[in-house]
């Protein structure tokens, strides 16, 4: 009953593991530390468009975001522009009641220093665009970014 | 002699990370926010008060619901517009086809600049598309970039976007101010 023996000594040694967490650690931090948590989920679909002129936004902190687009689940809610605040779909009167919660919930000195990023699909017409800007005018945000990516060269 | 405590067994540390690495990898976010950052007007109180700007110091872009765009009255297409805004709002000292001039002691610089008066009036119409629209606004950030740039490299010998003294970009901005004024909005061009 000799022919199941097992092999001793003739396999390649087992590698050393025990500095694999420590790798695995170090990724760990290296993704906590770059990346920021998901603040919503998109209900709305967009395709920023291309600027070359673009800024980065510094203090992520301090933007709040408002997403312009067709409804990524076409099927039940069609295919119109939608705008969306937070969580949920909104309408362009939504956004000075919007402003002002958004203003609640910061701490007094940062309430003036706050953008809006304005996260719209780029091939929305601009009427509901310029109606959004209104309502911000109107609730007092005056700092805005439209938010693009940065164009391929195209030479 | 004390008896060692017994080594704990750290073999599932690794499988612990790798869940926490995942779970990371899953709930957040790498993409960098970038874009166009501009101020918008705060509300006219009485659409009354007209404030008066000569017709040499404006230049009218508009953009209308199939996309084209016209400048001063004249079709243009987006690759000039640059170059367009560009020379509008370059310095022709006495040439009255031109925005006025007007020198401007600025102190951060330490010196006197010439400063054109010209304004660059943006209108669209509701049925204009978002891309044109940020194509428009791109072009026009660009042209006044370039002369940042131009007037920085002429008077401190580099680019605009290197330099790092505050005040030098303080007076940079205040020599060569964004002028992009956005009329109320209204329909310019049918459906």
């Amino acid at each position: 009953m000799s022919k199941f023996k097992t092999k001793k000594g003739k396999g390649s040694a087992a590698i050393n593991t025990s500095s694999l967490p420590d790798i695995i650690f170090m990724l760990l931090f290296f993704f906590m530390v770059t990346t920021t948590m998901r603040e919503v989920t998109y209900k709305v679909k967009m395709k920023l468009p291309e600027a070359t002129e673009i800024q980065k936004l510094e203090k992520k902190s301090l933007v709040s975001y408002i997403y312009v687009g067709p409804p990524v689940n076409s099927k039940t809610f069609g295919t119109n522009t939608r705008i969306q605040l937070n969580d949920q779909f909104a309408v362009v009167d939504d956004i000075q009641e919007f402003v002002a919660n958004d203003r609640q919930k910061r701490p007094e000195a940062d309430r003036q220093k706050v953008t809006f990023s304005l996260k719209v699909d780029s091939e929305t017409r601009m009427g509901i665009v310029t109606d959004i800007k209104q309502e911000l005018r109107k609730a007092g945000a005056f700092k805005i970014n439209y938010s693009s990516r940065r164009a391929r060269d195209k030479n | 002699m004390a008896r060692k405590a017994p080594e704990i067994n750290a073999g599932s540390m690794a499988d612990i990370a790798f869940l926490l690495l995942i779970f990371f990898l899953v709930t957040t976010t790498m993409d960098v926010d970038t874009g166009i950052t501009r101020k918008l007007p705060p509300p006219v109180e009485d659409l009354e008060q007209e404030i008066d700007v000569k017709e040499r110091n404006v230049l009218k872009v508009l953009v209308n619901s199939r996309n084209r765009l016209m400048v001063n009255g004249k079709f243009v297409d987006i690759s000039m517009l640059k170059e367009t805004a560009k020379d509008f709002m370059a310095i022709h000292p006495d040439n009255p086809d031109y925005p006025e001039v007007q020198p401007k002691f600025i102190d951060e610089l330490n010196r006197e600049v010439m400063t054109s008066k010209g304004i660059i009036s943006l209108k669209n119409d509701r049925g204009t598309s978002y891309a044109m629209y940020i194509a428009v606004q791109n072009e026009l950030a660009a042209a006044f970039n370039e002369m940042k740039n131009e007037l920085s490299v002429s008077l401190f010998g580099i680019k605009y976007t290197q330099l790092v003294n505050e005040d030098k970009i303080k007076g940079i901005n205040k020599a060569i101010p964004v002028r992009v004024s956005e009329a109320e909005p209204e329909d310019i061009g049918g459906q």
